[in-house]
């Protein structure tokens, strides 16, 4: 049986703090240092990578390491069209076009077991930056590309619309029928087939909506960096961060991957410039710790000792 | 004319020989300890940066560097089967799930080995030149420290192949690989098994990578691109078959030689074509079962 107080405490309390915190995020420009709002959309775009990557890979459990192909393609979208076309625009190609691959990718490789599913989409992003390195040597004569510059306040009010459209869209597939029948994927792929789930489609559509969002989210970032080239754009560093946060935070729950994925886009910003090879180190150890000793993530963590709090015993028999 | 293609046959060979010591060693991973082990390009990284340090600062033989590498590697190998994936084996719901949290793991394990590397020699390209005098065979010009790569491959891969043919931890290790369960019903000591495996995929690695050094530069960052080219062999070959591994290997270094040898440029991307055709064509591989 379900508690009722805390049922109304958590229908009125937690809309009211989303609200809170969405109209400080809305107002920051206006006192905000630069740097704040420049470390904010940084953790906002991890915050986009990864429950992107959740969408799909969280209910399904297969893994995808495809999310550098799909932000790369996001960030090329940018270089390319970025001197001609309008902000809004280059951003919804750039997300169109990660979604079409997302599609072609998907239904090609869907079919496969998961482990398959995973190296394809790690050997899809090698190939993708080997031919575009080859390609940009050959055919345009240089390595690298100039990306057309967009203010900081631009980009940061882009990324929070993203971000808030991600979140209704992944908390609407979690309540619906389409989000239960990605976990009966998940649980026992054959028998969520018997059952009339058409698997290969639900898989291949949902793949492609986080590439969408990823896709969204490089051509945005890529206005900051001035400056690009395959290297950069398809770092399979882009792939790994977003499992991990993922897996961090918890895939179990909506708000698992936000908060891993905020902790770690915090640390990295502060740690990664002085101390690289630590931080790159100190990510291979947490992963590590992660998959063996926390397998729900920090939410999981947390309620379990939510669980074990006295008095908490008889409250969900 | 005949020169080139002796040229490009003989190239593709001695980079075979290479790949296919490294994907025996990741087909043992895979196929009987079933950890697809991304981290197995860390392990040749090792052994060719500590073989260009034992050969720069104490004059350590490269040849007799083979023998120390090989061993230590293993012995890591076999701790971090130990540490992490016994423990994981134990805790899966099921063997995809392990496949799946295992292959994660080894990622960590990537992170992990290559920045340490990092931290211990930098990022610098190291290369010293050990037997690098010309051999001449039918009028292509190589390396004699290749052709005694190319000689080691083999070496290796037919004493592997008969140790596990004949000894009796060979036929254990098959015997894991076909069923874990009833291998272990049978008194097979699994959970050492598996570590053996692993480790001596480790040596193998470890002792690719000491060849490696010989011929090509050495950094800290060079572990993934062997990490997947053994993948993409070990899928050529067969997930789990060792002979398949070694006849991937050879298979794949010519037809790198020869596309390398039309477009420089693209010998990787051709590697990736091959590999993604393949999976989606025949998943099982040339010689693998089904």
């Amino acid at each position: 049986m379900m508690n009722e107080t805390a049922l109304n405490f958590k229908k009125l309390w937690i809309p009211g703090l989303l609200v809170i915190a969405l109209a400080i995020l809305a107002t920051l420009t206006l006192y905000g240092t630069i740097y704040s709002i420049i470390l904010i959309t940084d953790i906002l775009m991890y915050i986009i990578l990864t429950v992107s990557w959740a969408i799909f890979s969280g209910p399904t459990r297969y893994i995808s390491l495809a999310p550098a192909v799909f932000f790369g393609v996001g960030i090329y979208v940018s270089a390319i069209l970025g001197q001609n076309l309008p902000f809004p625009v280059v951003i919804l190609t750039g997300g169109l076009a990660s979604f079409v691959i997302a599609l072609l990718a998907g239904s090609l490789t869907l079919r496969l077991k998961g482990v398959y599913f995973t190296i394809f989409t790690f050997g899809l992003l090698e190939l993708i930056k080997q031919v575009l390195v080859w390609a940009e040597i050959t055919i345009t004569g240089t390595r690298g590309r100039f990306v057309i510059v967009v203010d900081n306040h631009t980009i940061y009010y882009w990324m929070l619309g993203i971000f808030v459209v991600l979140m209704i869209t992944a908390y609407l597939i979690r309540r619906s029928r389409y989000g239960k029948a990605l976990e009966a994927i998940g649980d026992n792929e054959e028998a969520a087939a018997h059952i009339g789930i058409n698997t290969t489609f639900l898989k291949v559509i949902t793949f492609s909506i986080g590439a969408f969002f990823t896709g969204a989210a490089g051509a945005a970032i890529a206005t900051r960096w001035t400056y690009i080239d395959p290297y950069i754009a398809f770092n399979y560093f882009y792939s790994f961060l977003p499992v991990l946060m993922a897996i961090f935070g918890g895939v179990g729950h909506i708000m698992g991957p936000v908060i891993g994925a905020a902790i770690f886009a915090y640390l990295e910003e502060t740690l990664i410039t002085e101390f690289p090879y630590y931080y790159m180190l100190m990510f291979g150890i947490i992963l590590l710790i992660a998959i063996l000793y926390m397998p729900k993530g920090l939410v999981g963590l947390a309620q379990n000792l939510w669980q074990r709090l006295p008095g908490r015993q008889n409250a969900n028999t | 004319m005949i020169v080139t293609i002796l040229d490009v046959l003989i190239a593709g060979l001695i980079l075979g020989g290479i790949y296919a010591l490294i994907a025996m060693g990741l087909s043992l991973q895979y196929g009987v300890a079933r950890v697809l082990n991304i981290g197995h390009g860390e392990f040749i990284m090792l052994g060719a940066m500590s073989t260009w340090t034992m050969y720069t600062f104490l004059g350590i033989n490269p040849l007799i560097a083979v023998v120390i590498c090989g061993p230590i590697a293993f012995a890591l190998g076999y701790v971090i089967h130990r540490i992490v994936f016994k423990k994981m084996l134990q805790s899966s719901a099921s063997l995809e799930a392990f496949e799946g949290s295992s292959m994660l793991a080894a990622f960590g394990i990537l992170f992990i080995i290559q920045n340490i590397a990092l931290i211990i020699w930098g990022g610098e390209l190291r290369s010293y030149s050990y037997l690098s005098i010309s051999v001449n065979i039918g009028g292509a010009l190589f390396g004699a420290n290749r052709l005694v790569t190319l000689a080691f491959s083999i070496v290796i891969g037919g004493a592997f192949y008969i140790f596990l043919a004949r000894t009796r931890i060979g036929k254990a290790i098959r015997a894991a690989a076909q069923d874990p369960a009833t291998a272990g019903i049978m008194g097979v000591n699994i959970n050492m098994v598996l570590a053996l495996c692993f480790g001596l995929g480790a040596a193998m690695a470890g002792i690719a990578g000491t060849l490696i050094s010989m011929f090509y530069p050495s950094f800290a960052t060079m572990g993934l691109e062997y990490a997947i080219i053994a993948i993409i062999v070990v899928v050529l070959g067969g997930m789990g078959s060792i002979p398949g591994s070694f006849i991937g290997g050879f298979i794949l270094g010519i037809i790198g030689s020869i596309v390398a040898f039309i477009e420089p440029g693209l010998s990787i991307a051709a590697y990736y074509v091959i590999f993604i055709i393949l999976l989606l064509v025949r998943p099982s591989g040339i010689m693998g079962k089904k």
